[in-house]
């Protein structure tokens, strides 16, 4: 059997609020196989942004670990985890998080100015993950010139520009109508069938029907681990 | 991530808050424009009197009578050079060229119906030699001219003028005072002296004419003069001379040995070096004063740069998450800051080389010579200013943790 490309091993967070200490994750252990699509539900306060910021190296546990793809992500530096979230992981936020007064090509290009990957690639790589969620002709808009499911398609793409093993999303939809929710839903479907491995964030059990597996939280422990026979799957509408 | 692309980030960004960054900036040119302006106008002043010094042949003295001392007090009693001690110092002090008596007076010029207050010197030709007067126009006096006293004039470039315009005044008739004078000459023009005065507004006149006509004769000495202007032949060793020129009128007036020397000397170079050493003080304060004002431009780069780094903390929480790392943004914010204080540098460049080619050539402003030493110089320090200045901000943006500075509302 193959190591799986996530294991969380009893991880458990603590955030000091002065004298009170509030336990957001109580000792959470799972683990995910490359190319699994993931839903993670539960009621709000329940621990999902927080398992997710861990899985995303964004913040380190308290107690327990958590490797990715075989490395002990609990014992590396700044930069070494800088270096994982650049390579490894692509995020996609509910507030989508573009830089404003920028291209939509130049958001997508940011992850790789971090990168190894030789300058004189970025235009074309970037070009082809925009076209890949179906902005190829909105390369030069800036944010404030795109609507908000357009948007978050932006910020799919600058998640997917440098390959990635993993994409996170924080409640992608959460910030958008049910129609542009849905379109980027059968975004994420397809980004599945092409061998990505998703997890994503949701409070609506709609949205959840897409992954093939549910991990429900609550009060920050793991309570329901459920597979999905029959996942939904979305045409996406035209642009 | 590359220099190349870190300055375009920082441009970019820059750019985006185009009248905040040129504010902020305003600090830095005008500490930097201000110190080499300040700068360049020293060695201007410093030029001028080399200039001057040199106009005035480099070696000349003044000696004048003063007061003379009795038992240690000074008396009211004012002792006056005369004819004779020129000629004296003339002959016997070895490495002068000339030694030019000198009766000063002023008053109105009249011809036709314009009249012109200026000032009337009494001179013989030997004024010519020690100060490098020349003639533009007509000729100097005769020797018949300056013995007898004759009622002839050489005018400067200023009164010409003002009373004859673009009139030839060789041979015409104009009153000074109280009696009449032909012009026989015009002085070559010679701009302003070490004080600003205009040297082009005087007329000469021979020294007899002056005395008898205008001064008045002092009965006790008869050939009394304002002050004698010597000037040294080249290379002379001008303190000897002076002191040459102490003992040989010490003796020639009997000078007890205790005594003050009821005359003075000016050595006229030292004098306008000395004046130029003050102005040299005053304008390396100056320029200390703009360097501070540098120092507090980047002060203010610094204050912006906080509320830059807290404004973008979502954005630096963006970079963090998509791969930049500490070493990344502290690069970022530390170009920033540099870029803004180098492109400040350069604007305030930019506006000292202005300011300082329309004093020269149109007179607006001040007018100076730039030392491309200081503009580097300058440049080098603004780039400093923005790299100790911007360190601190830059440093709180790369410890900010992602996940807060993602979440920072
Ligand atoms: N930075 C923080 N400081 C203190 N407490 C925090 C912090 N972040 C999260 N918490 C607490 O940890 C718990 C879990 O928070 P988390 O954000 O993971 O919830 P969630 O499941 O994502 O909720 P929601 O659905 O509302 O987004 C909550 O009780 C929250 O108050
Ligand atoms: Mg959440």
């Amino acid at each position: 059997m193959p190591k799986p490309l996530i294991e969380v091993r009893d991880a458990k967070k603590v955030y000091q609020m002065g004298e009170e200490k509030v336990w957001a994750l109580k000792g959470v252990s799972l683990s995910i196989e490359q190319g699994e699509f993931v839903a993670i539900m539960g009621s709000s306060g329940s621990g999902k942004s927080t398992m997710m910021n861990l899985l995303g190296c964004l913040d380190v546990a308290s107690e327990g670990n958590i490797s990715l793809d075989g490395v002990d992500v609990s014992q590396l530096n700044k930069s070494e985890l800088a270096a994982i979230r650049n390579r490894r992981i692509g995020f996609v936020f509910q507030q989508f998080n573009l830089l404003p007064r920028t291209s939509a090509l130049d958001n997508v290009c940011l992850p790789l100015l971090y990168s190894d990957v030789p300058e004189n690639e970025w235009p074309q790589r970037a070009e082809k993950c925009l076209q890949q969620v179906g902005l190829g002709t909105r390369m030069d808009h800036h944010p404030s010139q795109l609507s908000g499911g357009q948007q978050q398609r932006v910020a799919i793409a600058r998640a997917l520009v440098n390959q990635p093993l993993m994409i996170l999303a924080d409640e992608p939809t959460g910030a958008l109508d049910t129609q542009t929710g849905m379109d980027v839903m059968a975004l994420f479907g397809e980004l599945h069938a092409e061998g990505k491995t998703i997890i994503l964030v949701t409070h609506e059990p709609e949205i959840a029907e897409f992954a093939h597996r549910t991990l429900t939280f609550r009060d920050g422990e793991l309570v329901a681990d459920e597979r999905n026979a029959s996942p939904r799957i979305a045409q996406r509408s035209s642009v | 991530m590359k220099l190349l692309i870190l300055f375009r980030t920082a441009i970019t960004a820059l750019r985006v808050n185009i009248l905040r960054s040129f504010l902020t900036m305003l600090g830095i040119i005008i500490g930097v424009s201000a110190v080499i302006i300040m700068v360049a106008m020293g060695a201007g002043a410093q030029q001028q009197v080399d200039n001057q010094i040199k106009s005035l042949g480099g070696n000349v003295f003044f000696v004048m009578g003063s007061f003379r001392s009795s038992g240690g007090a000074r008396t009211a009693q004012v002792v006056r050079i005369n004819e004779d001690d020129a000629g004296l110092i003339e002959r016997q002090v070895p490495g002068v060229e000339a030694a030019a008596p000198y009766l000063s007076s002023n008053g109105q010029v009249i011809y036709g119906n314009l009249n012109w207050s200026t000032g009337i010197n009494g001179i013989d030709n030997r004024s010519f030699q020690v100060r490098d007067w020349e003639i533009a126009d007509g000729r100097e006096f005769t020797q018949q001219e300056i013995q007898s006293g004759a009622k002839v004039a050489i005018i400067g470039e200023r009164v010409h003028k003002e009373l004859f315009g673009i009139s030839n005044p060789i041979g015409q008739t104009m009153r000074v005072k109280n009696f009449n004078v032909t012009v026989v000459g015009v002085l070559a023009e010679k701009g302003q002296d070490a004080r600003g005065e205009d040297q082009d507004d005087v007329i000469f006149l021979p020294i007899k004419t002056v005395r008898n006509k205008i001064t008045g004769v002092d009965s006790t000495n008869p050939k009394s003069v304002r002050f004698i202007q010597v000037s040294a032949y080249d290379g002379e060793d001008m303190d000897y001379i002076e002191e040459q020129m102490r003992e040989l009128l010490r003796q020639r007036m009997r000078v007890p040995a205790n005594a003050d020397d009821p005359f003075r000397i000016r050595n006229v170079s030292e004098m306008i070096a000395t004046r130029a050493e003050t102005m040299q003080v005053f304008n390396t304060l100056l320029a200390w004063v703009a360097s501070v004002s540098l120092v507090v431009g980047g002060i203010g780069i610094m204050n912006i740069m906080l509320v830059s780094v807290t404004e973008r903390t979502r954005e630096i929480g963006l970079r963090m998450a998509v791969g930049a790392t500490p070493i990344d943004i502290l690069r970022q914010f530390l170009i920033e800051s540099i870029v803004l204080c180098g492109a400040g540098g350069g604007i305030g460049v930019l506006i000292a080389y202005l300011f300082v080619f329309l004093g020269n050539n149109y007179g607006i402003g001040a007018g100076g010579v730039i030392d491309t030493q200081v503009v580097f110089l300058s440049l080098g320090f603004s780039a400093l200013i923005g790299v100790f200045f911007g360190y601190y901000p830059a440093l709180k943006a790369s410890q900010l943790e992602p996940i807060d500075a993602l979440r920072y509302e």
